[in-house]
């Protein structure tokens, strides 16, 4: 047990040296980055921003992480977190009670999370095809939901599951923290992150081993769809409104990022949520720092990517020694490039 | 055969009604963007309303953000023969052809609120707000407000690089910039977002001192404005009054804000451009009457003693 931590840590270690730098070059942007205090009954402080502003995406890569090592991606969830939300929103504003409410918006990510399953596990269109064509429809479809103006609403239960808290901390890094902890026992104390791993390594070869791989590829993409759902709501609940134009626009990407941040790789195989949730959580401190800089706007984007070469320069790195980027050694060569 | 007649009768019935209908005042062929955003839909009704109240028989089309369904629609009113067509141009290239023409055929053509790129012979006249005067009247606004007194200012911009955003911010420090006791302290894009709006004023609440430094924020638009407005509220301050809240575009859920005391003055982007549209076009066909090349649309600024409920209730009915 010992050991399989300490193997853990091992493989963690560019991704917490990146944070580490990213939180103490927001330290020296703005000393007041690591106070906390108590404000009306919650924590409040920059490193809770990050954990709370983090959670849509944290949420969105734990479903993506299990789509990615299936060998495929889901591009639809900002598009499905945009339709439940409005979902979310509209059945709020007419009145229906909370369960209800959650139930359906949850429903909703599940029935595209199947419909993205059963176009690539059943008719085998290419994943990023398959899920583009949510991606497109979804969004207007939740702009007909919302009929094209952001629905608001004050109703405090589903306001809770974005602003409220719970023994201190935000309900979205709650409900992320949980969902995190639902989805790596399912993985990790079942054979399913095994199964899963094995389908995206090799999808023929584990069909004839007797994997049903049809059933997982539907799973994986019903669970992205789920989380995804529950991002919309978070999303929604945070600024009580739904805003299908905009809610949840390019988090595809950035979920996205968060697993290859996190180590596992586009070509499908071995996964991690953990570390996922953790790349997600280095988005966020560096889109944080960003804003608390003081840099002008127009420096944002240049920043970011420059932020993220680094990050993953630091990864690659540390797989083929600095001096293999170099050096034209056969083997570094080709472990460069499989990085 | 007795089909035959029976289209024939209904053709012809139709054809009369069509020339009575055009009798009955002018027809102008209204050429939309589409309905990208609560503004734009209160734009098309407010057109709707003004041409139904001036007898103007008005006809819609909406081009769902396409050009190409702008050219189509424009050259359909050149064909039904149209008095005047209105558009609301979706990009600033590509018109020459098409508005060419339309001044073939004779047919004036107003633009709203967006112009284009290319001679302005193509067209009689541009109905659109003058974007710096809108940051300009927020700016007034606040140096009257805070009377002298210091104030630090955050301002949450909107798109980077998006004309709005450029000129809004241009117009606010032009009218900032012969005091002293006013200084934008931060700035960040918000992208017109609420829920990008909330987040950027979180990080400037903690980066300001818990948002014991901040006397006012500037938004570029209402959305971003309610955004902030949340993020205020959850750091323990009152919005309105421990930060006072200054805005643009006038939609209605700031009104609402205003009516709860939390947010202080917005600055109205009208959607009321085919009413001086129409006038233009009207006292064109009068007596002739060449319209200048620009009309600029009132920046109204609202506070909360405009009665910002009713406003709300007025404004709610436009499709916001």
């Amino acid at each position: 047990m010992n050991n399989s931590l300490a193997s853990g840590l091992r493989r963690a270690t560019p991704q917490l040296i990146s944070l580490a730098v990213i939180l103490f070059l927001n330290w020296l942007a703005f000393p007041g980055f690591f106070d906390l205090r108590i404000q009306d009954g919650r924590l409040f402080g920059s490193l809770i921003d990050v954990l709370n502003r983090g959670a849509p995406v944290m949420i969105l890569a734990i479903g993506m992480t299990a789509v990615i090592a299936s060998k495929g991606v889901d591009l639809s969830v900002g598009a499905v977190m945009a339709m439940a939300g409005a979902v979310a929103a509209t059945m709020t504003v007419e009145g229906y009670p909370l369960m209800a409410v959650i139930l359906t918006a949850l429903a909703v990510g599940i029935a595209c999370g199947l419909l993205n399953g059963f176009l690539v596990a059943v008719l085998d269109l290419q994943p990023i095809v398959a899920t583009l064509i949510l991606m497109v429809a979804g969004r207007g479809i939740a702009q007909l939901i919302t009929e094209g103006v952001i629905v608001t609403f004050n109703d405090p239960g589903l306001i809770f599951f974005g602003t409220g808290s719970f023994l201190g901390l935000p309900m979205p890094i709650i409900i992320a923290a949980l969902l995190a902890i639902a989805v790596i026992l399912l993985m990790r104390r079942t054979a399913l992150g095994l199964l899963i791993e094995a389908v995206g390594v090799n999808r023929s070869a584990s069909s004839y081993a007797g994997i049903n791989s049809k059933l997982l590829l539907i799973f994986v993409y019903t669970l992205s769809g789920f989380c995804a759902a529950l991002a919309g709501i978070i999303a929604a609940a945070d600024i009580r409104g739904a805003d299908a134009n905009n809610a949840g626009l390019w988090l595809e990407l950035d979920a996205i990022l968060a697993v290859v941040i996190g180590g596992t790789s586009l070509l499908g195989g071995r996964f991690s949520i953990l570390m996922s949730v953790l790349g997600a959580i280095i988005i966020q401190a560096m889109n944080t720092g960003i804003l608390i800089s003081g840099f002008p706007p127009e420096y944002n984007l240049i920043v970011k990517a420059a932020v993220i070469i680094m990050i993953l320069l630091a990864q690659s790195a540390s797989f083929a020694g600095i001096g293999g980027l170099f050096v034209r050694a056969p083997s570094a060569a080709k472990k460069a490039d499989a990085s | 055969m007795k089909f035959v007649t029976r289209l024939l009768i209904g053709t012809a019935f139709g054809v009369v009604l069509a020339g009575s209908a055009s009798a009955a005042g002018l027809t102008v062929g209204f050429s939309q963007i589409g309905s990208e955003s609560g503004w734009r839909a209160a734009e098309t009704s407010v057109t709707k309303q003004q041409a139904e109240k001036r007898g103007i028989d008005l006809k819609f089309a909406d081009a769902q953000q396409k050009q190409e369904n702008q050219i189509k629609a424009i050259r359909g009113f050149i064909a039904q023969g149209v008095d005047a067509i209105l558009v609301a141009p979706v990009v600033a290239t590509g018109w020459e052809t098409v508005l060419g023409e339309a001044k073939d055929a004779d047919i004036p053509v107003i633009l709203l609120d967006r112009g284009i790129d290319g001679s302005p012979d193509l067209y009689m006249t541009m109905v659109a707000s003058d974007q710096v005067l809108e940051g300009k009247v927020a700016g007034e606004w606040l140096v009257k407000d805070a009377a002298g007194k210091d104030c630090n200012v955050v301002e949450l911009q909107g798109t980077t690089g998006s004309s709005p955003a450029i000129n809004r911010k241009k117009g606010f420090e032009e009218a900032i910039a012969g005091t002293s006791n006013i200084k934008i302290t931060r700035s960040q894009t918000g992208d017109f977002t609420r829920a990008k709006g909330k987040e950027v004023m979180e990080g400037f609440l903690k980066a300001e001192g818990g948002g014991k430094n901040i006397c006012a924020l500037y938004a570029h638009n209402d959305d971003m404005a309610v955004g902030a407005i949340q993020a205020i509220k959850e750091a323990g301050l009152k919005p309105g009054t421990d930060i006072k809240v200054v805005s643009i575009d006038a939609v209605p859920d700031i009104f609402k804000a205003m009516a709860d005391g939390e947010a202080n003055a917005t600055v109205e982007l009208t959607p009321n451009m085919a009413g001086p549209a129409f006038d233009a076009l009207e006292a064109f066909k009068k007596d002739g009457t060449v319209p200048p090349k620009q009309i600029i649309t009132e920046s109204k600024l609202y506070t909360p003693a405009d009665e910002p409920m009713k406003v709300y209730e007025e404004k709610k009915g436009l499709g916001y």
